[in-house]
């Protein structure tokens, strides 16, 4: 029922060459003068109104969804501009809640409050949504930083600081893929940055707790850009927990689309 | 804090309606039970095929459509946009503002708040600003707020003795105490649902400001006119409300 539901209530996507009609002309009364037109400034004018008819278009459902939203998804992806989740999985309003950081990680529970475990609490107790998804990328620039770091971090660098979260992905990344070449290593970590960080989820006991009765699932995803392909992975819960001494994660249902 | 999922009953009731039109094509009512029944028995919610069904549109529709497009995207991202957005479901900027990929670098966080300068605390979002500004050198910051908000709802909510109910959120949106204190000083009298309109877009101002305490911006505003801007996404009424933001200096008098 809530897959046939889904359907229909899916909005149509976003048409790319659709006229603008209905443009604001005139800048918002709380606006200073100094500024003049807003959204041209901005350079959005034309895409405000694509965005206004995509509303009318779709108005039942936008009604529904200020109700309240109930998203299935929690998204992690990086806040790169080519990966966003909206464009290369089709989300459409309504269905994930996202966060975007740089790198797409998730720092374990020790760490303390950050702003990408807030947002994982809201999603899994407010909203209790069913699927995480971390979701990374080839070509990531944080995850080079990750792997150009010298072991003497600079610590001036925010990007340093935040980047280090993954410093596990890029230890078993040396030790297993030491005889690629810098490149290929990066490509390695990429993919291991978001095995750890569907490990550091489960340092959240909330989430443990839910996806022990198998309310809630965790899944990896890696988009490579360059030949448009998009890999898919789920954490084995009951596998990986067995091995938890040994740190060793266990890994199904993996495929590739292309 | 958990919304109510009206819009799936509200989506059914649509089915229903359907349902009912092709009874009345087809007729009998048992028809009509069976049909409903045979949707209701569809198959479970599979969130593989959901996103395999969306990877493979955006393929087919995107990618293949404009290779030239996304054949320089390959060699790297030059967006300039840094677009700081609500993790709501149903405020993301690729829609409202119909970014496509490489134009905005974008940043999703409860309440789209932008903390000041703190390497230690808020290391993360000082990263997508170092990188955004100081390395891509993007030319405008946007900072995106909306209507029925649950992170402003939450710090709105804060009770004044302190008190956590929710560790990480209460954490998080209580770098917007400032702008909470504004909106409680020329609004209290309100109902809570204007002091909440006015916190989510005072919140933008608030966050605006933390933006000019990271020496990136502020070398960007000072050197290369960085523009600042805010925003405000109502999606009861389909409006988007765009500010610009400007701090001015003026020079010193001697006395």
């Amino acid at each position: 029922m809530a897959h046939a539901v889904l359907r229909s209530c899916s909005l149509s996507p976003l048409p790319r060459n659709s006229s603008s009609a209905d443009l604001p002309t005139a800048p918002p009364a709380s606006a200073s003068p100094i500024f003049g037109s807003q959204f041209k400034l901005v350079g959005i004018e034309h895409t405000h109104g694509r965005f206004l008819n995509y509303f009318k278009d779709n108005f039942e459902c936008f009604q529904n969804l200020a109700k309240g939203q109930a998203p299935k998804f929690m998204v992690i992806a990086c806040a790169d501009s080519r990966v966003c989740p909206s464009h290369i999985l089709g989300f459409q309003p309504g269905e994930a809640f996202v966060v975007r950081n740089v790198a797409n990680l998730v720092p374990p529970y020790e760490n303390g409050p950050s702003e990408t475990n807030a947002a994982l609490e809201f999603a899994v107790n407010a909203l209790e949504v069913e699927y995480i998804l971390v979701v990374g990328h080839s070509f990531c620039g944080g995850i080079r930083a990750l792997m150009s770091m010298q072991d003497k971090e600079n610590s001036s660098s925010f990007i340093q600081s935040w980047v280090v979260v993954g410093k596990n992905a890029r230890l078993s990344t040396k030790a297993a893929a030491s005889n690629l070449d810098f490149e290929q290593q990066c490509r390695h970590c990429e993919k291991e940055s978001i095995n750890r960080s569907l490990l550091n989820l489960l340092t959240y006991p909330w989430i443990e707790e839910k996806v022990g009765r198998g309310l809630l699932s965790i899944h990896g995803g890696y988009y490579d850009f360059v030949d448009c392909t998009f890999e898919k992975w789920t954490l084995d819960y009951e596998e990986t927990t067995m091995r938890k001494e040994t740190g060793i994660y266990s890994l199904k249902d993996r495929e590739t689309w292309s | 804090m958990a919304d109510q999922p009206s819009n799936v009953a509200a989506v059914a009731g649509g089915i229903k309606k359907l349902l009912r039109e092709e009874e009345d094509l087809q007729g009998g009512e048992d028809q009509t039970t069976k049909t409903t029944t045979e949707v209701v028995d569809e198959s479970p919610f599979d969130p593989i095929e959901r996103i395999k069904e969306g990877f493979n549109h955006f393929k087919i529709n995107e990618y293949d459509k404009y290779p030239e497009y996304f054949e320089k995207l390959k060699e790297g991202q030059s967006p300039k946009f840094l677009v700081f957005a609500c993790s709501d479901s149903r405020v993301s900027p690729s829609r409202i503002l119909n970014f496509k990929p490489g134009e905005a670098f974008m940043a999703r966080n409860i309440a789209n708040m932008v903390p000041a300068f703190n390497q230690v605390r808020y290391s993360g979002v000082g990263a997508i600003i170092e990188y955004s500004v100081g390395v891509l050198e993007v030319e405008t910051i946007l900072v995106i707020g909306h209507s029925k908000c649950g992170g402003i709802k939450a710090l709105l909510d804060l009770p004044d003795d302190g008190a956590v109910s929710n560790d990480f959120v209460d954490d998080w949106v209580k770098i917007g105490l400032p702008a909470k204190a504004k909106v409680k000083a020329e609004f209290g009298d309100k109902c809570l649902d204007e002091q909440q309109m006015h916190l989510e877009k005072e919140a933008v101002n608030l966050s605006l400001l933390n933006l000019l305490s990271y020496p990136y911006v502020q070398e960007g505003v000072a050197r290369r006119n960085l523009k600042l801007m805010g925003g405000y996404y109502d999606f009861i009424q389909g409006t988007f409300e765009l500010w610009g933001f400007k701090l001015e200096v003026m020079p010193p008098l001697t006395i």
